[in-house]
């Protein structure tokens, strides 16, 4: 299967006053089509970075080196007019807090109607109207054609992030880049969108990079999935394998520390010890070290890279020694 | 339950002036106990009047009325000597460890402050403040630091210490971890619970987080929109849910295990919830309920036992199996 976009050893650094701050340091990553990749980590963690380096959004300043492929068509280097040629169109991003991602003076209809023409200007304003109201109806909002004249203060956060889905899905993209799309909704609004998005990947056959520090979110709705770590994927595989026999501690560690719904014991949780280290100044060897319940001397010193192990890739020096975790 | 509670709430109401005149009804009619050395977990989306519970109860805001007892006496009726005593065996954790300490203090000073304000010399009170960050796992060489030179978990721990300087009865936590990524959660959630038996501490604890509060909690509260609906022990709630409202709350929370989300059935409700200015007649929850008759509209529920061994506000109350 042809990957529909492929992460090569992506940098980026961000100039600050106290010196350069590496925010991705080298990460890979392929979407299949069709398929849906989670992408977990903590704050500060490069997931977002990454894919604002994907989509050639990052502010003016921030160096970014390696490769993105589009279908096959290198997007880093690319001229502003041709990504904007992309965006919205066959690549399209939603992000976690749609009240501030739409326009507050402009009704919901129109914003729609705006995407649509931009990337088809032969599209009529009619036809695009009709075709905002399906959008509409298409991501279950009641009364499309009277709701398509609403202002976003008129919209509740979940109907807002299901207006920024329509949005996204306007010009038929088939990638879909969700950035915590449900991390601002409560639980009850949460479960209708990713429902959502589960029928918008079924009938519309787009491929959905979905962000999320939710390891319960990426779980119901992620094929594969890649946990970041400073900057790093440091693990990778199938949703399966890696939440039944993730190899790295740092995976490990995040798995056993959440409470989950199903757990009946009282007992005290799992925790990894420490902070996050701070970008500017990394620590030498694996960035993960420090907080490590299995590191040792060498670990210090060499930095891991991700590699094959036991159905997963693992970027750790001792993956074959930690064994499959037992499972809850 | 065993005992006299030592918090228990009656009919606690709190309106607010809605914009264009009307009120919103935040908080309508709720009532509950909290046992000593207990943890109540009080549960449901933005909005159900949780958080306004928590500040009534520890009087940041007024209530509109309703009754507040702290070992039998009305704290919402205290003059403000009265209830400046009071505050130090009921304090209040909150959310956003960014935002609840002042930037400009040093730490020891912050966590020492409820001690000074109430007649503890300067000298001690720093001697305290040490203290009170080692209870929490802090370094207490770290006091003269700001708080911008910690981490946002550590943060939290600095909130804790305050809330303990004045060693309380009873903390109200309102919403605790939910601010913090999970490996740092993890740590502070371990640390409650060390300090809630360490100290014989009660918890009112306030969350979102159903996951969380499932960990944390003795017993549980489920609200929606201003009142609760559901309420028992933790193995009763998760168990054996009886509210529909509940049900739907329960099956929508994800879990990190995909084999078990694939075979899971969800209720997903329809609609958002209903204004808390013009509240659905009858049972609040009817406007999203898939089990609403005719009755639901023209009767509240009365939140009492229906036959499942506790209390659940719905006329059609049956217990459903939701969680795997």
């Amino acid at each position: 299967m042809t990957p529909v976009l492929e992460i090569a050893g992506l940098e980026v650094t961000f100039p600050t006053q106290e010196g350069p701050v590496a925010a991705v340091r080298g990460v890979d990553l392929t979407l299949e089509a069709r398929k849906v990749l989670g992408v977990v980590g903590e704050s500060g963690s490069g997931k977002t970075v990454t894919m604002l380096a994907t989509l050639g959004l990052l502010p003016a300043g921030a160096e970014v080196s390696g490769s993105v492929k589009y279908r096959g068509r290198e997007l880093v280097g690319l001229a502003p007019r041709e990504l904007r040629k992309l965006r919205g169109a066959a690549v399209a991003m939603i992000f976690q807090d749609p009240k501030t991602s739409l326009n507050p003076v402009q009704p919901i209809g129109h914003q729609i109607v705006e995407g649509i023409r931009i990337h088809h200007p032969d599209v009529g304003r009619k036809e695009a109207a009709k075709r905002a109201v399906e959008l509409l109806a298409l991501v279950g909002i009641p009364q499309p054609d009277r709701r398509a004249r609403d202002y976003p203060h008129q919209f509740s956060g979940g109907m807002c992030q299901r207006a920024m889905i329509a949005m996204a899905v306007a010009n038929d993209p088939d990638v879909l880049i969700a950035d915590e799309p449900t991390t601002a909704l409560d639980v009850t609004i949460q479960a209708q969108i990713l429902d959502l998005l589960r029928d918008i990947r079924e009938e519309k056959g787009v491929a959905i990079v979905l962000i999320s520090h939710d390891l319960g979110v990426v779980a119901g709705l992620a094929d594969d999935v890649a946990v970041m770590y400073a900057g790093r994927v440091v693990e990778k595989g199938s949703v399966d394998a890696v939440y039944t026999q993730a190899r790295h501690p740092y995976t490990r560690g995040l798995l056993a520390s959440v409470p989950r719904l199903t757990d009946t014991r009282h007992g005290p949780l799992q925790s990894i010890g420490g902070g996050a280290p701070s970008l500017l100044h990394l620590p030498g060897g694996c960035a993960f070290h420090p907080r490590c319940p299995h590191a040792r001397p060498n670990c210090q010193v060499d930095d891991p890279r991700l590699r094959p192990v036991a159905g997963v890739e693992a970027a750790c020096h001792y993956a074959e020694e930690l064994g499959p975790v037992a499972s809850k | 339950m065993t005992g006299d509670p030592i918090l228990s709430v009656r009919d606690l109401v709190k309106e607010f002036p809605a914009r264009g005149g009307g009120k919103v009804h935040a908080v309508s009619g709720v009532s509950f106990d909290l046992a000593e050395g207990e943890t109540l977990g009080i549960v449901g989306e933005s909005g159900c009047g949780k958080s306004t519970t928590a500040r009534c109860i520890v009087r940041l805001i007024e209530a509109t009325s309703g009754q507040v007892l702290f070992r039998g006496r009305d704290v919402l009726r205290l003059g403000r000597k009265d209830l400046r005593k009071l505050r130090a065996d009921l304090q209040i954790v909150f959310q956003d460890p960014y935002a609840s300490l002042n930037p400009r203090m040093q730490v020891w000073s912050i966590v020492a402050e409820p001690l000074i304000v109430h007649g503890t010399p300067t000298k001690q009170a720093r001697a305290r403040a040490g203290e009170l960050l080692e209870l929490v796992r802090l370094r207490p060489e770290h006091a003269g630091r700001y708080p911008h030179e910690f981490s946002s978990g550590q943060r939290q721990r600095i909130g804790v210490a305050r809330a303990l300087a004045l060693e309380p009865d009873v903390l109200v936590l309102d919403e605790p971890v939910s601010a913090l990524d999970v490996s740092i959660q993890a740590g502070v959630l371990n640390l409650l619970e060390e300090l809630r038996a360490q100290l014989n501490l009660s918890y009112l604890f306030i969350a979102h987080d159903l996951s969380v509060v499932r960990h944390i909690s003795d017993r549980v509260a489920v609200m929606y929109l201003g009142q609760i609906m559901e309420t028992g022990t933790r193995d009763d709630i998760y168990n054996h849910p009886a509210h529909p409202y509940t049900q739907a709350l329960l099956s929508a929370v994800p879990i990190p295990d995909p084999a078990a989300e694939r075979r899971r059935k969800r209720i997903v409700l329809k609609g958002d919830l209903a204004s808390p200015v013009d509240p659905p007649s009858g049972c609040r929850f009817r406007t999203r309920c898939w089990k609403a008759q005719d009755v639901c509209a023209q009767e509240v529920p009365a939140l009492v036992d229906r036959g499942h061994g506790h209390p659940a506000a719905c006329h059609f109350a049956e217990e459903v199996q939701v969680v795997p």
